[in-house]
């Protein structure tokens, strides 16, 4: 059997386990992931890579919640209107949003899925953690 | 699988007339086309949802509508009644102004209570599952007690700061965050539950709240002022107050509502401006988690950043963070029979009595088992389906409606923590004032003296509560 999956094929393999990146809260309440490479990627994925990824998304989440002069302006003008301009416009952070949803399925689709891995979106979860399904390898054989 | 084979019954059922229907043993409302349910139809906590999801509120609405109602009230009649003399003998600025607040008050009125606050969702069974492997329980196999609650420590600027684990929502709650026993959700950066709004104010509505707040006591001092102006002119030619307030009995209304909703109103601006200047919530000063209470005088506040103007830019200007709990996503059809193991569990789970022995091995269970159920590979166990799909007929109606859980047990003891909510009470000022007095508290505002008694007491409680 191939080892290398497509993501239209990671849908019919079977889930053989889970593992989760809990957020890091080292620098307050801000939307960071921790970084550890997870023991039961090893054989999976270089961890390099693994790394690169999770500091990309640090970063996307950091640029969403950034304080400066953009989201001061956002701010005083929605308090202007009595936050009623949040009904028509879309907020720095969901434009963020958009982006780091679409770099997490550039990643699966590139790297994660030949590799029999599936990243799922954070805020899928509640921000609270970076839910990485592992399917079973079927040339290795199920753990 | 399952929901495929349906698929295919379905339109032959339609083209050739069966008088039969399928032979499955399987609920009355899973054999009719689904029709495709939104997250907030499935949402666990206790909030009630409107306008098909784009409105969340509490599940008791407290006194929101008197707020409003009296809001409403005294704006009107002083727009009726007062402006008209108003405008003649002073300026037409005065409606314009106080058209101005009183737009203003109603619709932060409005964000606040209608906002989500920061729910946070509760954890899947698979990631509760891989929590309660990390947590080591030895004591797991003693079923007559409850064991201590998991805490973990962070540090966070030099802080050490412990997050609790929520047995709920079976999650480490985040800094900042506290379980709302009213709402039955983990809420970010909990302020307080405010009955007067009726919603939880948190996270994202904490800045709605404040505007709500400030321009209230604007709008309440103006009020007040205008209609003693008003009277004041007209028991000038010589007539005295009692022909005034004869001439315009509304303004003696608004005069008593105004004066006494006045000073707590201004009292709680003044309390919640200090909170926005130090970064800190209701919920952390009312506990003196930042205060160094224990004599301890390296604690303060980890979040602020030690400047006033940054502290304010960042709470009340800062990003505007997305509900998390997508409400109007829509329930994905495979998922629909993983919500059922989550209901299954939160019963068992929340008997304290079995919480290590059950929960674990239950969530394991069901964590080994929907897997199975989401992936559409054929080879899922057909057997495994039925099982998980029974309890759903009365399980799903109960997460909007939970009439009675086993949490009613522990909420119960902590009914207290409804004194957290501030009391800005129009008409009771009376108890207020003695506790004041009789606590010398410094705050400003006069509720936070019995709070402060009842948090001291409570404390011992809430750990092995939570």
């Amino acid at each position: 059997m191939a080892e290398t999956h497509s993501l239209q094929d990671l849908r019919q393999a079977a889930v053989a386990s889970k593992v989760f990146v809990q957020r890091d809260y080292a620098s307050g309440t801000i939307c960071k992931f921790q970084t550890k490479f997870p023991a039961e990627l090893e054989s999976r994925i270089d961890k390099q890579q693994f790394e690169e990824t999770m500091q990309t998304l640090n970063n996307l989440y950091a640029e969403a919640e950034k304080l400066g002069g953009r989201s001061y302006l956002e701010g005083c003008l929605a308090c202007l209107t009595a936050y009623t301009i949040f009904l028509c416009m879309e907020t720095h952070y969901e434009k963020v949003l958009k982006k780091i949803a679409k770099y997490i399925q550039e990643q699966n689709e590139k790297i994660f899925a030949p590799l029999g891995l599936l990243l799922t979106d954070p805020i899928e979860r509640g921000l609270r953690v970076v839910e990485i399904t592992i399917f079973e390898d079927r040339s290795i054989g199920s753990r | 699988m399952k929901n495929r084979e349906y698929q295919q019954i379905d339109p032959q059922a339609l083209a050739t007339p069966t008088p039969t229907p399928p032979p499955r043993p399987l609920p009355e409302h899973e054999l009719k086309p689904k029709r495709a349910r939104r997250k907030w139809e499935v949402f666990p906590g206790k909030n009630r949802f409107y306008c098909d999801g784009r409105i969340i509120v509490a599940r008791q609405s407290g006194v929101l509508p008197l707020t409003l109602g009296l809001i409403l009230l005294t704006s009107g009649l002083f727009f009726v009644f007062d402006c008209p003399f108003l405008v003649k003998h002073l300026t037409s600025c005065i409606p314009a102004i106080g058209g101005v607040l009183f737009v203003f008050v109603v619709i932060s009125l409005f964000q606040t209570s209608f906002t989500d606050p920061g729910i946070l969702p509760r954890a899947t069974p698979e990631e509760a599952a891989d929590i309660e492997k990390q947590i080591d329980n030895p004591t797991g196999s003693s079923s007559s007690y409850r064991p201590p609650p998991r805490t973990k420590e962070v540090i966070i600027n030099q802080q050490v700061v412990k997050l609790k684990y929520c047995f709920t929502c079976k999650i480490f709650r985040p800094p900042r965050t506290s379980h709302c026993s009213l709402c039955d959700n983990c809420v970010e950066r909990f302020d307080h539950h405010c009955p007067w709004v009726g919603n939880c104010v948190g996270k994202r509505n904490y800045r709605f709240f404040y505007t709500f707040v400030v321009s209230l006591s604007f709008l309440t001092a103006f009020i007040f002022g205008c209609v003693t102006t008003h009277l004041a002119l007209r028991s000038q030619g010589g007539n005295g107050l009692v022909f005034a307030l004869q001439a315009s009995p509304a303004s003696a209304l608004e005069l008593v509502v105004c004066f006494f909703s006045v000073w707590s109103i201004l009292g709680l601006s003044g309390f919640h401006t200090y909170l926005v200047a130090a970064n800190l919530t209701t919920n952390e000063d009312i506990k003196g988690s930042w205060s160094g209470k224990s004599g301890n005088e390296d604690v303060g506040n980890p979040y602020s950043y030690n400047s006033m103007i940054k502290n304010c830019c960042s709470v009340l200007c800062g990003p505007m963070p997305p509900s998390l709990i997508d409400r109007r996503g829509f329930v994905p059809s495979d998922d629909s029979v993983q919500t059922s193991p989550v209901e299954v569990e939160l019963p068992a789970a929340k008997n304290d009595i079995n919480m290590c022995t059950h929960g674990t091995k239950g969530l394991l269970e069901t964590a080994s088992r929907s897997p199975l159920l989401t992936s559409s590979c054929p080879q899922a166990k057909p057997q495994a389906a039925p099982a998980v799909l029974e309890p759903l007929p009365e399980v799903t109606p109960s997460p909007a409606l939970e009439p009675a859980k086993t949490t009613a047990g522990r909420q119960s003891t902590s009914t207290p923590h409804k004194h957290h909510s501030h009391h800005r009470s129009k008409g009771k000022q009376a108890s207020h004032h003695t506790h004041k007095t009789s606590n010398s508290s410094p705050r400003p505002h006069h509720s936070h003296s019995s709070r402060r008694k009842d948090s001291k007491n409570r404390d011992p409680k809430f750990s092995s509560l939570r």
